[in-house]
């Protein structure tokens, strides 16, 4: 159970953004996760549910997109559906598969209200 | 509203204190292991053995990762080797600030070979680099042969993966083979190596890769510098 971990480190990260736009409010939070990563979406959102509290990111909302993991063969190209078999070996050929998308844990965007809008 | 772009990698600032633990590590010359397992694979023995097959040649040192206890830092000092012990209270993982804050109070100049014991957890310690050369995970045969399957990630990004505990595969039901194929399919490049322990089959092999390893350590090192 990092996810905790995790959500205070978007929070950092979210929280300089937002200091550095000169906003105390952030409303969202916009995150792009790989499926290939040990991060469970479900638990990411409970823990940022406590992480934010008392944060500029207080009454922000979370917005996770899933990033489908794509894996490729150097010789025989895309294959499909490397997840549910969870086999990295070319199925044609037997080389090792590269992953090409399904790692992320990014910070895509966030949306704050800036202190004119407040005033 | 407005809307600022970010693009920024979540764990970015563990990335960057890891890039700093592992100058240092260069600079020294230091092999550094981050040694990762399930509770109970047998990590800390795997590192009994291990001393016990390089000691007297090289310059060892150990970090413990654990929730509580100094007992495997007890059990490394026992062996006249140097250890610090982590405890991470409820932290499931280490990370590359409480090895940057370790080496504070643990130098490690003149050492040929850094060894990092983990926190047991096959989840977690994954995301967080610590600045190590290399990454080594102990499945053993008694945890079934299933685990690379359900814990792709770590298994995934090991350098190398030993099979512990061969001597209870027939008691455990667990195929020998069935595991070492699981591991292949998520990580077709890693080194497997198959040992017990208990009764130090097949260490001899893990210890001669080991041994390689440190010798042509500046290798390892700039593979990830």
């Amino acid at each position: 159970m990092h996810e905790i971990s995790i959500a205070q480190s978007i929070i950092e990260i979210v929280e300089a953004e937002a200091r550095a736009a000169n906003s105390t409010n952030v409303q969202t939070i916009k995150i792009r996760l790989g499926e290939f990563t040990t991060i469970v979406p479900e638990a990411l959102e409970f823990a940022f549910e406590i992480a934010r509290s008392e944060t500029l990111a207080e009454n922000a909302r979370l917005e996770i997109e899933i990033v489908p993991m794509v894996v490729r063969c150097v010789t025989c190209g895309p294959v499909a559906d490397p997840v549910r078999c969870v086999c990295l070996i070319c199925p044609q050929c037997g080389l090792p598969l590269e992953i090409i998308s399904g790692e992320e844990l990014q910070v895509e965007y966030i949306e704050i209200e800036s202190e004119v809008e407040r005033a | 509203m407005e809307r600022v772009s970010v693009q920024t990698n979540v764990l970015q600032a563990n990335q960057e204190l890891a890039a700093e633990n592992r100058r240092l590590f260069a600079a020294e010359g230091t092999l550094v292991i981050n040694l990762m397992s399930a509770p109970g694979a047998g990590k800390t023995s795997l590192l009994e053995a291990t001393i016990q097959g390089l000691r007297g040649r090289y310059q060892l040192a150990v970090i413990e990762g654990d929730l509580q206890t100094d007992l495997d830092a007890q059990r490394i000092r026992a062996l006249g080797v140097r250890s610090h012990q982590i405890t991470t209270g409820t932290v499931c993982h280490l990370d590359a600030r409480m090895i940057a804050r370790a080496l504070a109070e643990f130098p490690v100049e003149g050492l040929d070979l850094l060894v990092v014991e983990n926190v047991g957890n096959l989840i977690c310690p994954a995301s967080y680099d610590l600045g190590e050369s290399l990454r080594v995970v102990i499945c053993s045969l008694s945890e079934g042969p299933e685990k690379p399957k359900k814990y792709p990630v770590m298994f995934h990004k090991a350098d190398v993966v030993l099979l512990n505990k061969t001597d209870l595969a027939e008691p455990s039901g667990s195929d020998l083979r069935e595991l070492a194929t699981n591991v292949r399919e998520v990580n077709p490049k890693a080194a497997i190596f198959e040992v017990s322990c208990r009764t130090g089959t097949g260490l001899d092999h893990w210890l001669a890769w080991l041994r390689d390893a440190i010798a042509s350590r500046g290798v390892a090192i700039a593979a990830r510098t």
